[in-house]
């Protein structure tokens, strides 16, 4: 259910990006999604395309790229992807000893828009 | 083309955040946010800890809740200045909700605020309301496996409480596992276990909430 006013903060954050750069339209979104904070990729998928409706938004793709947390096992060293739910202890030598950090991430890093110019493809200015 | 954005998508509530911390700081007013699910017995807590504060200290509430003001009567019938807010079916509080209740407040006349968010593990811990502390309560009958399934609500808490104590003999609550589990996510936060029925627990996590609002904590 939060994925709603985290689906509004996209659309947001996205919007004024690509009317800083002058684009008619977005053709993609590119976020970053921590394992940790919980948010369904089909939710926002779901909220995203009915917000993003009469606005440069509609109809741009959503790339959401999930990052997994990290464990270190505080006996053995080994490192390893966590996901939810945690396991109990270290997937190697079975101790609790476990430290988990990252997966929080919630960020837009990229947007792609059509700036109404077929031959800027390669141009790294913003208009 | 693609151009580079690199934001937060949550950007616009971090400043309404700053806007309610500093207001909260003009005034001198200590916040917490209160997160835990539903029936852990957050309302409980803010009761229990008012009484054991005694009366040296001003406390206010604000009180998020779905729909209802339930828990805001119960506050208020305790002569507490309390402000309701009903999120109208959203899962969490967020900054701007805690902006729009924080004039109705006497600021001036408050020590500490607490800021009671709606029932659910997952959702709050997401938006900083621009408190000085978040404060995660669990409780036994909920089982000792939440910080495992809700990691990223533990790993959120400055501090932790564990409530319902006097159930833990009735319950199996492997307490020595809840904790390994919180210390994955979160190996600072100081955990408090203690039972708002019959006062157990309450002195230390009453005197943490004394140096948090001394500035002191650690």
């Amino acid at each position: 259910m939060h994925e709603l006013s985290i689906t509004q903060g996209i659309l947001d954050v996205a919007l004024a990006a690509a009317a800083e750069a002058g684009a008619r339209r977005i053709l993609a979104i590119d976020m970053v999604v921590g394992e940790l904070t919980g948010f369904v990729d089909d939710s926002i998928r779901f909220y995203f395309e009915w917000f993003s409706r009469h606005t440069p938004a509609e109809g741009a793709e959503l790339r959401i790229h999930r990052r997994p947390a990290q464990g270190l096992c505080g006996e053995c060293g080994h490192v390893f992807a966590v996901t939810v739910p945690l396991l109990p202890g270290c997937p190697v030598c079975g101790s609790g000893l476990v430290r988990v950090s990252g997966g929080h991430e919630l960020h837009i890093e990229s947007i792609e828009i059509d700036d109404g110019n077929p031959g800027s493809q390669t141009d790294p200015q913003r208009q | 083309m693609e151009i580079p954005v690199v934001k937060q998508i949550l950007s616009a509530n971090e400043q309404m955040a700053a806007d309610n911390r500093r207001l909260l700081a003009t005034h001198g007013v200590t916040a917490l946010n209160i997160m835990a699910a539903p029936g852990a017995g957050k309302t409980s807590l803010i009761l229990s800890t008012v009484a054991a504060l005694g009366d040296g200290v001003r406390v206010g509430v604000i009180e998020g809740d779905v729909a209802s003001r339930i828990d805001a009567d119960t506050i208020a019938a305790r002569g507490i200045p309390v402000v309701q807010i009903n999120t109208g079916g959203n899962c969490h509080l967020e900054a701007w909700m805690v902006g729009s209740a924080l004039p109705r407040l006497p600021l001036a006349e408050l020590d500490l605020l607490f800021i009671e968010n709606v029932g659910n593990l997952i959702c709050p811990a997401a938006w900083d309301l621009g408190t000085a502390a978040s404060v995660v309560v669990a409780s036994v009958p909920e089982g000792h496996d939440k910080p495992y399934k809700y990691p990223g609500m533990f790993a959120a808490a400055d501090v932790v409480l564990l409530n319902k104590a006097d159930l833990l003999a009735y319950f199996d609550f492997d307490l020595a596992f809840f904790e390994r589990g919180l210390r994955m996510v979160n190996p600072q936060a100081p955990l408090f276990v203690v039972s708002c029925r019959n006062g157990e627990g309450l002195e230390a996590w009453v005197a943490w909430l004394r140096s948090l609002r001394n500035g002191s904590q650690a």
